[in-house]
């Protein structure tokens, strides 16, 4: 007889899943083969139109560019977060709880309350400006907040300790006679890292590149607030269907694309990292 | 395995009860948004008429309407939207086709305002604040006093990178269309091209597209010209005197937010008492003295202190200058059209 027990326990999260995420998700998608009725409701006509305008050069377009933004905020969250799990889990043991609650503290906080604390730094008016002119420095400086630029700190600064603890789980765990036996064997400290502690840490970093382009990419509020609402990314095309343009079965269309892609990207996370554990336990 | 089916029927029988009093509430549903009326509205109306009416608030008009299209204009007797989407619930057959002799109140609108184009008359929608959307600027830092809408979209030298604009697709749009000469609801795909390039070609100077905080940016002088609401503008006013607000020479679109009665209303009766209770000078002046929206109650703007209307201009706005500005209307399956220009936009480089 096999045991039922972990049945039992997985099926209230699962039913709570199913009832509140499976389901509405589901009844969004389904509304990306109807059209909008002309006074923004929905009209049950079967038609494919509005998958077929996702690909529409126009926003095509800001899918790329969304990619590129996200993709580039995600390899710079990975070098960034990866070089700070790695000083984290080099520290004395007892350090280290410490310094990953300081990694994660600012989780402690509002998300909209920190991307503010952005503006307040980066504007014309604000404190950068202000020590900048304190300092004597009078001239015009760089404009700096509603750019680009804007938009990808804020997306770092918001994902990055998901990548220290992502990166710093397997540093942690990585036996330090490894490192040892490879110098004891010739190696360099960089070929040590290149050949021995990067590809046992590659799961940490693919979690963490996947975790920051996926939130990235999807996201409405940082490029809305930063961006000065100039870089129009999915999430804030998105976001404009369903609550401006009133346009629920193309918003649907576009959310329907954006999920493809995340779930495309989660699966090749998941084999990415089966591939490297399998690989581990073959050659022990 | 009896008491289980007991502690079932007690679920359903808790969950059932939740819904109901969510579903069915016991008095007047009011729709509107965030600090549009006096913060005891409600319970005042409550008082006086014994009703028990509840206040639920929307963020923007697109999302009750979401909610009214979604429930077929049931759940909700008074929503409070703006006029093409009181023309959009006409449309639909949601709006109530008023009966004046249960508003006696109505006589205190301007009669300018029963003669508004979306709704000549008030036969389903009773104004309840109005206005113009138009440039407010920092008298202090600019060297000229703005008057054309090309002043904000092709700005000289020194004020390019400070100004910002309306992100809503409607008035976006709209400061293209007046600089043009065309109309507010232009639906011609030729003209709105032209439109599209003529704010591509402004984006390039612009600080942000700014719906919220335009004001404080003048406040603080991140911004010196912006795209504004006049109602808005007088929030900077108050806080700046230097703040002025001035409507370009191409014109304005005039701003028309209602009170609409639902066909579907389940308390019809006590919903025309709230309308008329919102009518009365005391209850409608409210808006103007505390959120610097002109209303179209003249009983209640006769009012205001002449110190008042010094201090924000814009409110001494007459009925008259008001109707000579084109409303934005309803543009049905051109909202398409406009959403897709407005993406092309943001997207520009």
């Amino acid at each position: 007889m096999t045991d039922r027990k972990p049945l039992y326990l997985m099926s209230p999260a699962l039913a709570w899943l199913t009832g509140f995420m499976v389901i509405p998700c589901l009844l969004v998608l389904a509304l990306a083969f109807f059209r909008r009725g002309i006074y923004g409701g929905i009209e049950y006509t079967f038609t494919l139109e509005n998958i077929a305008l996702v690909f529409d050069p126009l926003y095509a377009r800001i899918f790329l560019k969304s990619a590129g933004i996200a993709g580039l905020a995600a390899v710079l969250a990975v070098i960034l977060g990866y070089a700070a799990a790695y000083a984290i889990a080099a520290m004395p043991r007892r350090r280290q709880p410490m310094l990953l609650f300081f990694a994660v503290l600012p989780f402690w906080s509002n998300y909209l309350v920190r991307t503010y604390a952005w503006i307040v730094l980066l504007n014309r008016e604000g404190l950068i400006a202000a020590v900048a002119h304190g300092l004597g420095y009078d001239g015009e400086l760089p404009k700096l907040l509603y750019t680009e630029s804007a938009v990808v700190v804020g997306l770092v600064y918001n994902y990055l300790p998901f990548v220290i603890l992502a990166c710093y789980a397997p540093l942690s765990r990585l036996n330090p006679e490894m490192s040892e036996a490879s110098r004891d064997l010739g190696a360099s400290g960089w070929t040590t890292f290149r050949r021995v502690v990067l590809p046992v840490t590659v799961p940490g970093i693919a979690t963490g590149f996947v975790f920051v382009f996926v939130l990235s990419i999807g996201n409405f509020v940082t490029p809305a607030l930063l961006g000065g609402g100039q870089f129009q990314m999915i999430g804030n095309l998105v976001y404009a269907q369903f609550l401006t343009a009133n346009d629920w079965p193309f918003g649907a269309a576009l959310s329907m694309v954006l999920i493809a892609i995340m779930m495309g990207l989660l699966t090749l996370q998941t084999f990415a990292t089966e591939r490297a554990s399998g690989a581990r336990r073959q050659e022990t | 395995m009896i008491r289980h089916r007991h502690a079932v029927r007690a679920l359903l029988g808790a969950s059932f009860a939740c819904c109901a009093t969510a579903l069915w509430a016991e008095g007047l549903v009011v729709s509107n948004w965030d600090g549009y009326m006096a913060p005891d509205a409600i319970d005042s109306f409550n008082a006086a008429t014994g009703n028990e009416a509840e206040l639920v608030l929307h963020a923007t008009n697109e999302e009750i309407m979401g909610k009214l299209i979604a429930s077929k204009g049931k759940g909700y007797d008074v929503v409070f939207v703006s006029s093409p989407f009181a023309e959009v619930l006409h449309n639909l057959g949601l709006a109530e086709d008023l009966d004046h002799a249960k508003l006696p109140n109505i006589a205190n609108l301007y009669p300018q305002a029963t003669e508004l184009a979306h709704d000549k008359g008030n036969a389903f929608s009773v104004p309840y604040a109005w206005g113009t959307t138009g440039l407010c600027y920092r008298s202090d830092l600019l060297a000229e006093a703005p008057d054309s809408w090309m002043d904000m979209l092709a700005p000289s030298e020194d004020v390019a990178g400070k100004t910002t604009m309306l992100a809503t697709d409607r008035w976006l749009l709209g400061a293209g269309f007046l600089a043009k000469g065309y109309s507010v609801n232009e639906t011609d795909a030729g003209k709105l091209a032209e439109v599209r390039d003529l704010l591509i070609d402004a984006k390039k100077t612009l600080l942000a597209y700014d719906d919220t905080t335009f004001y404080a940016k003048l406040v603080s002088g991140e911004a010196e010209l912006v795209h504004a609401w006049d109602g808005w503008c007088n929030y900077g006013i108050a806080e700046n005197a230097e703040i002025k607000y001035v409507i370009p020479k191409e014109g304005s679109d005039l701003w028309v937010d209602t009170m609409v009665i639902l066909k579907g209303a389940e308390h019809k009766d006590a919903a025309y008492a709230f309308v008329n209770f919102m009518l009365d000078p005391k209850n409608h002046g409210w808006a103007a003295e505390n959120i610097l929206y002109k209303v179209p109650n003249k009983p209640a703007m006769e009012t205001l202190s002449a110190e008042f209307l010094a201090s924000f201009p814009n409110m001494d706005m007459s009925p008259d200058a008001l109707l000579a500005f084109e409303q934005l209307r309803d543009v049905g399956e051109a909202q398409r059209a406009y959403a897709r220009t407005v993406s092309e936009i943001k997207a520009a480089n």
